[in-house]
């Protein structure tokens, strides 16, 4: 069954396209990963589907009474603002301190309830709004860098968190990443992105790929992926 | 009957105010919207001035303009000027525009004082009214939409993920805005309509742990400077809208005097156990 089915999408910023004719199946329980470098827009292509951005050409169809749960990149709360755990858990809905509690255990998280979020540190934060993101009980999972800030360790324990998530919710996560050797290992189909969709497989399949060599290097079995902006000569060049 | 005395309505407008203007404000303190609040309710002489000109109601001149000033800035943001050189432009002009149409007015030129500083005293019965419809129409606005409007606030991305559009809600934020800065002209005057929706809400913020403490906390510190502003004017012969303010300035350094005495002691008694 296909949750979401972007079909020959562009999305542009002041006339100049960020991306181009992109087509994208989401089915029910799979992990798919967006890699891509700097600019690449694959921040671009989540905030089309959450509805954010309107699309120049192309459509998103979303299946119907389709849940998202989104995780941002990067969340920066005023200092003016206070605000517990419990109280961001309950933002926009209401939900039980039962339920709430187990979605932080579900993230993997224990904070306490009335902590404030400013008190938290960066990864605890983030599975904060992981727990958030999962007491909707959402069909579709989006993260955008959520692991931006955690070290090697963290990242691994996050990454065998959502796919711990995908095997109790049985919802399909569609995330972004830079950390392409431990995102490899949780995939079930990686997307290379550059501003089109240059090559999209297995991770074993992507890994092989000339493309996918030619924006990343070879040698990031080890961990050390390389950043070598050679770029297709289709694309990145503005269209005159 | 009680409202025929009018200590008894101003006080009954100071605190209708007050109501209104706490989740607001403190709207406005999260989302960094300060001077945009400045430049909405410096707009509203110019609106007092096309009301009079045309004798229509103050209330809806007010709003009109208000309306209008806050639509302008949203257009023309993003559009190569910067917000804070944008709503100066916009907050200045339109106080001097407003300032000389008003002049073209016959006999209003005593009664400038009372726009600038607001007359609290001067509050009629159905002044009262307006008041208390506004301030009833903001605070039902923003308890059907506080859930919405706080995930805007927070993240818009988040918003929309979560099916809210945080344009809607930004929209009712500026309406809002512009219904508070017409009722509370009345009260405090264009000049310091801002500073009654952000002291208060920058007082409550040391004393609270969620954002509805805030807007309660901000209501309590809101209610005590117009009633208490009211009384001090009162005994001591100062213009009323001032006192409300200088009042609400003191609660404020009075917070931050009691917030970090506070956080002394705590360290003080942290080290005493760590002895």
């Amino acid at each position: 069954m296909k949750l979401l089915s972007i079909d020959a999408l562009d999305v542009a910023f002041g006339g100049h396209l960020v991306l181009e004719d992109i087509h994208l199946d989401l089915a029910r329980g799979e992990i798919v990963t967006i890699v891509g470098p700097n600019g690449s827009g694959k921040t671009t292509l989540l905030k089309s589907i959450i509805g954010a951005l309107t699309p120049r050409r192309g459509r998103i169809e979303k299946a119907s009474g389709l849940v998202v749960g989104y995780v941002p990149q990067r969340l920066h709360l005023d200092a003016t603002l206070p605000m517990t755990v419990s109280r961001l858990m309950r933002l926009p809905r209401r939900h039980s301190a039962h339920d709430i509690e187990s979605a932080l255990r579900r993230a993997g998280v224990t904070p306490q309830a009335d902590s404030q979020i400013n008190d938290l540190s960066g990864g605890q934060f983030q599975r904060v709004l992981l727990a958030r993101a999962l007491l909707s009980s959402p069909d579709l999972l989006i993260l955008d860098e959520a692991t931006q800030g955690l070290d090697q360790q963290g990242m691994a324990d996050f990454y065998r968190q959502i796919e711990r998530v995908r095997q109790e919710l049985g919802c399909a996560v569609l995330m972004v990443s830079h950390e392409l050797h431990v995102v490899m290992r949780t995939s079930d189909r990686v997307i290379c992105l550059n501003r089109s969709i240059c090559c999209a497989g297995t991770p074993e399949g992507v890994a092989a790929s000339p493309a996918y060599r030619a924006m990343f290097g070879h040698d990031d079995d080890d961990g050390m992926a390389l950043y070598r902006h050679h770029h297709t000569p289709t694309s990145l060049e503005p269209s005159p | 009957m009680i409202l025929d005395d009018f200590l008894v309505r101003a006080t009954l407008a100071g605190v209708g105010v007050a109501l209104a203007a706490a989740p607001l404000g403190c709207l406005v303190v999260w989302r960094r919207m300060a001077f945009f609040g400045d430049a909405t309710a410096h707009a509203a002489i110019l609106g007092v001035a096309l009301a009079l000109l045309m004798s229509m109601s103050i209330f809806a001149g007010v709003l009109v303009v208000s309306l209008l000033m806050a639509t302008i800035v949203s257009l023309l943001s993003g559009k190569g000027y910067a917000m804070d050189t944008l709503l100066g432009v916009m907050a200045h002009s339109s106080l001097a525009l407003g300032l000389v149409a008003v002049s073209f007015v016959s006999g209003v030129r005593l009664d400038l004082m009372a726009y600038l500083f607001g007359d609290i005293l001067a509050v009629g019965k159905a002044d009262l009214a307006v008041i208390w419809g506004g301030a009833a129409l903001v605070m039902a606005l923003m308890g059907w939409r506080w859930s919405r409007l706080l995930t805007a606030t927070l993240n818009a991305d988040l918003a929309f993920a979560s099916g809210i559009d945080p344009r809607r809600e930004q929209l009712i934020l500026t309406l809002s805005l512009a219904i508070v800065v017409a009722v509370a002209l009345k009260v405090v005057g264009v000049l310091l309509i801002a500073a009654l929706l952000i002291i208060p809400a920058a007082t409550a913020r040391t004393f609270s742990r969620t954002p509805e403490t805030m807007v309660v906390a901000a209501a309590l510190v809101g209610m005590t400077a117009a009633v208490g502003g009211l009384q001090t004017a009162y005994w001591f012969d100062t213009p009323t809208g001032p006192t409300i303010v200088s009042l609400a300035a003191a609660l404020f350094a009075l917070a931050g005097v009691i917030a970090n005495a506070r956080r002394l002691l705590w360290r003080a008694m942290a080290s005493r156990a760590g002895r």
